[in-house]
């Protein structure tokens, strides 16, 4: 177990204990506030991973942007920061569906990539040329489409947050 | 590439340390004399009136999600600045129809005017004739009875 | 390990040098003010007030640290950690000198080479919001919590003219790396030359996001007292309040990286000094170009008026978003046509 495995290890705690805190806190603002952690534990592991680009992007959009967007909601609504959430067995059925499906196709993909994953990454200088070459020359199209689709989100979530006013 | 991730994180740590230092070596010297009005919170010196977490303005919750939609596309901006002079003019024209596509969302959110700040109208004071010395009159007599 | 002790002692000696000029930066600041406004300034502590501000961390050490009784003890306690924590950790990826020869290593005058420095300020600034949201929040006072949501409004529309406005940088260097963007910059090739507007767009940007005035709307005392530190004393608001100033000299020290040249002393390679001297003279023009902008920081502060809120909110998303934007396409078309 060398320091890498430690580090490793520390991370992976992080994310998933303040899943564990996110999911059975009773006070919404601590849960939103260990959702910052888990997303934090997730950013350390993409480093890990040689993935740079994709953890500091963890971190500005998910960590800067829609954690404050929730955050924003809870202070938003009126009273919720001190009522005790109900995190009991309320929808057991349709979270047990879901779970099943979202594990189900994670190993899925896991288990179908396991043998052509070797070992731990090689020490890449970095990755975000690369995306930027990929994104202008094979995924164009996708990247157009991306641009069409936060059009949509950027109207539709205008419309919607004006018609609660 | 790690190692140098690995230098953040022991600079973190570091970081951490000096001020965790100097906050406990606060706690340990200074003094601890609460009183229940001591530990009110600040209200101009009044007793706080009503519930702090009232409703804000939806405003703060729309900008946020303007933001968010903006952020996303900063972000799918730099690997794009980053080859951008060894691509040349194909890679200018895709980026310019990006941005003009999202500047029509821009545009859409600004012309609705979910880009404007809400500000009562001002109210200008008016007066009457007379009133201003009515008023200087009523000042003297309460110097005169308190 | 031998990796591990050289940047530990980077490291110590970085922080240590930073939370020295922070706290004789307040002094200055008080100084500066003081001649701007026709002023003497503190001058009762030592000669000229010099011992002013250790007077100032010593008083706020032995200060009784009040929470109300109301507030949410966890968080208010963590909120200014993370203010500090994310203004000292910006300053990992500043180059402050070129590279020197200690004991037979190559040692890069900065703490980290991170391969995408740029985008990990970027990430970072991104995390200023929660120190004051959470304090806001956590205080459970009327002022702090109107202090904190403004904070965190303003701070978000001013990071997309941040962002945007380095794009810039980043298509003329085409490179994340911020040494690399500095090495681009020799003679009086600055990217402030380059890229006016964006150069203007960042620092406007920067004042925004350290919650200086003119954009000091999180804490503007005549309606919110405090704004978000309302209900913090003692250390905690010694914290916050190194953090600003923290903030300060990390923004100061981007605008000199990114825009003016980083440790670049023009044409210093024709002079033939010997290695170790020009590192010496290059993390001198780094200090010196900071101490300038800094001393703007503050010139800035006791010459303008604060703007109301809907006016910068306003400036953020209807003049600066649409400017930097601009910007990208201008320099854009700048490379394409080999000015650069």
């Amino acid at each position: 177990m060398d320091l890498f495995d430690i580090v490793f290890y520390c991370f992976a705690l992080i994310a998933v204990g303040s899943a564990v805190v996110v999911v059975f806190s009773r006070n919404i603002m601590y849960a939103a506030f260990a959702l910052l952690f888990a997303f934090f534990g997730i950013a350390g592991l993409y480093v890990l991973l040689q993935a740079d680009f994709l953890a500091v992007t963890q971190i500005l959009i998910y960590i800067g942007g829609i954690l404050v967007l929730m955050l924003f909601g809870v202070m938003l609504t009126n009273r919720v920061v001190d009522v005790d959430i109900k995190t009991g067995t309320l929808q057991i059925v349709p979270a047990a569906i879901l779970a099943a499906v979202v594990g189900g196709s994670l190993s899925g993909v896991f288990y179908s990539t396991w043998s052509t994953v070797s070992g731990t990454p090689s020490d890449v200088a970095t990755t975000t040329p690369a995306i930027g070459e990929m994104l202008m020359t094979s995924y164009i199209l996708p990247f157009e489409i991306a641009s069409i689709i936060l059009l949509v989100a950027l109207i539709g979530a205008a419309m919607i947050a004006r018609r609660k006013t | 590439m790690l190692t140098e991730f690995g230098r953040v994180l022991i600079f973190f740590i570091i970081g951490a340390v000096f001020v965790a230092g100097g906050l406990v070596t606060a706690w340990l010297i200074r003094p601890n004399r609460p009183y229940p009005s001591k530990l009110t919170t600040y209200e101009c010196g009044e007793v706080p009136i009503g519930d702090t977490r009232v409703r804000f303005n939806i405003r703060f919750y729309v900008i946020a999600l303007i933001f968010l939609i903006f952020d996303v596309e900063v972000v799918f901006l730099f690997p794009w600045a980053l080859v951008y002079s060894q691509l040349g003019w194909f890679a200018f024209v895709e980026m310019v129809i990006f941005i003009v596509i999202l500047f029509v969302g821009y545009a859409y959110v600004w012309r609705k005017g979910d880009l404007d700040w809400d500000r009562p109208a001002p109210k200008i004071p008016t007066f009457e004739k007379g009133v201003g010395v009515r008023e200087d009159h009523l000042l003297e007599e309460q110097v005169v009875g308190s | 390990m031998e990796f591990f002790i050289i940047s530990v002692i980077k490291i110590v000696i970085v922080l240590l040098i930073i939370l020295t000029v922070v706290a004789n930066l307040v002094y200055v600041e008080r100084k500066v003010s003081a001649a701007i406004q026709n002023r003497i300034g503190p001058n009762r502590v030592g000669p000229w007030g010099l011992l002013q501000s250790p007077a100032d961390v010593l008083k706020l050490f032995i200060k009784e640290d009040i929470v109300p009784s109301t507030a949410n003890p966890f968080i208010h306690s963590l909120a200014p950690v993370i203010s500090i924590s994310v203004a000292l950790v910006t300053f990992a990826v500043v180059p402050f000198g070129g590279s020197v020869e200690l004991f037979g290593h190559q040692v890069k005058l900065m703490i980290a080479d991170v391969n995408i420095g740029v985008l990990y300020i970027l990430a970072l600034t991104s995390l200023g919001v929660y120190g004051v949201t959470l304090s806001g929040w956590s205080s459970n006072n009327k002022y702090s919590l109107l202090g904190g949501l403004r904070a965190a409004a303003q701070l978000i529309s001013y990071e997309l003219s941040l962002g945007l406005s380095i794009i810039g940088v980043v298509m003329i260097s085409g490179s994340l790396e911020l040494d690399r963007i500095v090495e681009m910059q020799s003679g009086f090739q600055w990217n402030a030359f380059l890229t006016p507007i964006g150069f203007i767009t960042f620092i406007v940007a920067s004042f925004a996001e350290t919650n200086r005035l003119p954009f000091d709307l999180p804490e503007a005392e005549p309606e919110l007292v405090g704004g978000y530190h309302t209900e913090y004393s003692g250390m905690k608001f010694g914290t916050f309040f190194l953090a600003e100033y923290a903030n300060m000299i990390t923004a100061s020290s981007l605008i000199v990286t990114l825009f003016l040249g980083g440790w670049q002393f023009p044409f210093l390679e024709t002079f033939g000094l010997p290695a170790m001297m020009a590192t010496v003279v290059q993390v001198l023009t780094f200090v010196t170009k900071v101490a300038f902008v800094l001393f703007f920081f503050i010139w800035i502060r006791w010459t303008i008026p604060r703007f109301r809120y809907d006016q910068l909110m306003n400036l953020g998303w209807k003049v600066m978003l649409p400017l930097a934007l601009v910007n990208l396409v201008i320099t854009g078309g700048l490379i394409l046509a080999g000015l650069f």
